[in-house]
């Protein structure tokens, strides 16, 4: 190999691969690292990159100011909740829309994607007036209810896959006089599974790192998700840089360990919207 | 008028045989879920929203109508136009920074050298911490004495701003915040990038194009669909961001009023909020949200628009 050659598809893309690699792991080290100094070498100048010993205790205070564990079983019924809901919802009005021979299919497919681009804004007091009516503010049921109607983005996807799975699949069960329901629940949806573990996946995130939903409806601090609990950790003990960080890491584990066991569903959804044109 | 349309079914539909209405119905059933939270969460709210841009309604005593004085209002507030500003400038400069910076990243990730399946991980892996938690981590990154960033640019003999406390550099600070998360976007180019049939590279190549002339003439064109796609998503979301300002600007502790140093971080939507949720003026609110529906169509349309000038379908 030539040495211009070299240069070109190997010391190139390398340095440039490490230069944005090292943008964007290193705030994160940095996360971890401050998450375990001591509250006085935060503030040394010039500052050591690893702590000179690892203050796990930063942890235990964490949890010992904020009931994070309490705020961690909050969110998980919401998400737990909601990824229900999409799994029930979502797959049977993307079948309706993609598998089903019906008048209704192409305007409620058009309606389905008109809704992503609507701003969530314009219905949101309404919605919240709806709720405050029903007395259900300062309750789990708004953050939730609204998965078990399906959600746009996630019929989208399912579409896409459900137009994938060969025809001939249903037409045999259906000449073997097997109703829709059962070729739904029976052959298409355990076909479907990658995909259903991909809405599952998003719609755990979703739920997860929800703040604006949280902040609006949980008022009770007994009542509130994670991500309510850390901005009231930072309003509270703002300066606790350490703390703050130890318990933004808390947060960040699970995110993190989902993507690592979960990597190819992640990539699925990338490739999902450039199939569609 | 609901007699006439029951009474009678409509005659298009007489001519369906009973194979078609089995459909009909059974689609209709499966599609049913989303129907009804169609009409119950959006199509209702929607249109009720106008209802309270017109009244003047504190969720205690009853709405009270008062016409379009909450439109009339907002043209005369300075937090408004304040707002509008903020998020244009996100809209304007941010978006498409951000744009870039995501396709500038596929591009690498689309190189032939080993271990790029480490690298892929590393770059989207801040896209997937919460907003909450790297806005804070940011928020410690950006701190003007002991940040790291500044210690960096003090080392490196550059200028150090004040970063989230100086109105000037608030909205930057977002900006770089944005495309350490740019990773998300990426991936969505670089799985339209492996899409791109090899051949045309090959025969580009033959007729002596160079780098530069087949990223404009192949790639570019090949991607612009994805672009259009992003860049609506982008532009809408702009309009939305509320999350990193609440969190960035410290929160209600900031002194009661959200939005940050000169309000150099009051968006739409944190705008809305706080007349809303705070101030409980839901008919001023509503109003606001519609103006934002409204300027939101308005964006997407002229995007659309033009993009038949600069998008290529495949023709596959």
């Amino acid at each position: 190999m030539s040495a211009a050659k070299m240069l070109r598809t190997k010391i190139f893309p390398h340095t440039m691969l490490i230069l944005f690699a090292f943008f964007f792991l290193f705030p994160f080290i940095w996360l971890v690292f401050t998450s375990l100094k001591s509250s006085n070498e935060i503030f040394e100048l010039p500052p050591r990159i690893l702590p000179a010993s690892f203050q796990w205790s930063n942890y235990k205070a964490a949890f010992e100011t904020v009931p994070f564990g309490h705020y961690m079983l909050n969110t998980l019924v919401i998400c737990v909740l909601c990824i229900v809901g999409q799994l029930f919802a979502s797959p049977l009005v993307a079948y309706s829309i993609s598998r089903i021979p019906w008048a209704g299919s192409k305007i409620i497919f058009a309606i389905v994607l008109a809704t992503m681009i609507l701003p969530s804004q314009v219905q949101l007091i309404p919605q919240y007036i709806i709720f405050a009516k029903l007395g259900w503010v300062n309750t789990i049921l708004p953050l939730t209810i609204g998965a078990f109607f399906g959600a746009p983005f996630y019929i989208f996807l399912l579409r896409q896959f459900l137009l994938g799975i060969p025809r001939e699949l249903s037409e045999a069960a259906k000449m073997d006089g097997a109703s829709e329901l059962r070729i739904y629940s029976q052959i298409i949806m355990p076909t479907l599974k990658p995909a259903l573990a991909t809405v599952a996946l998003f719609t755990f995130v979703g739920a997860y790192t929800d703040f604006m939903g949280p902040l609006i409806y949980l008022n009770d601090a007994a009542k509130w998700t994670l991500t309510l609990g850390l901005q009231g950790f930072q309003q509270d003990h703002g300066a606790q840089w350490e703390k703050l960080m130890a318990a933004s890491t808390i947060m960040a584990i699970p995110m993190i360990l989902l993507y690592f066991f979960g990597q190819k569903y992640y990539m699925q959804s990338g490739s999902a919207f450039t199939g569609f044109k | 008028m609901i007699e006439t349309v029951s009474a009678a079914p409509p005659k298009r539909r007489r001519g369906w045989t009973r194979k078609e209405w089995h459909y009909f119905w059974l689609g209709l059933v499966f599609a049913s879920p989303w129907i009804i939270g169609f009409l119950v969460f959006t199509v209702y709210p929607f249109f009720s929203s106008l209802y309270f841009s017109l009244t003047e309604y504190d969720l205690f005593n009853p709405p009270k109508w008062v016409g379009m004085d909450n439109y009339a209002a907002i043209m005369k507030d300075r937090n408004f136009y304040k707002s509008i500003s903020n998020t244009l400038f996100m809209a304007f400069i941010s978006v498409p920074v951000t744009l870039f910076s995501s396709l500038l990243i596929a591009l690498l990730l689309n190189f032939k050298v080993k271990g790029i399946r480490y690298y892929r991980t590393i770059f989207y892996l801040p896209a997937v911490i919460p907003g909450v938690a790297s806005a804070l981590l940011w928020t410690w990154m950006l701190n003007p004495d002991f940040g790291l960033v500044n210690i960096f640019l003090r080392w490196a003999h550059l200028p150090d701003p004040a970063w989230l406390l100086d109105p000037r550099f608030t909205k930057p600070s977002l900006i770089l915040m944005g495309l350490w998360g740019s990773g998300a976007g990426a991936l969505i180019f670089l799985a339209a990038l492996q899409g791109v049939p090899q051949t045309y590279y090959e025969a580009a190549q033959v007729d002596g194009a160079n780098w530069w002339h087949r990223f404009w003439r192949i790639t570019v064109p090949a991607l612009s669909p994805i672009i259009l796609f992003q860049l609506i998503m982008g532009l809408i979301g702009a309009f939305q961001i509320f999350t990193e300002s609440y969190i960035l600007a410290g929160g209600k502790s900031s002194g009661g009023a959200l939005g940050g140093p000169g309000q150099s971080l009051l968006f739409y939507a944190v705008n809305l909020y706080q007349e809303a949720f705070i101030n409980l003026k839901m008919g001023y609110a509503s109003a606001l949200a519609w103006i934002l529906f409204v300027i939101v169509m308005l964006i997407t349309l002229l995007v659309l628009k033009t993009s038949k000038r600069w998008v290529y379908y495949g023709g596959e």
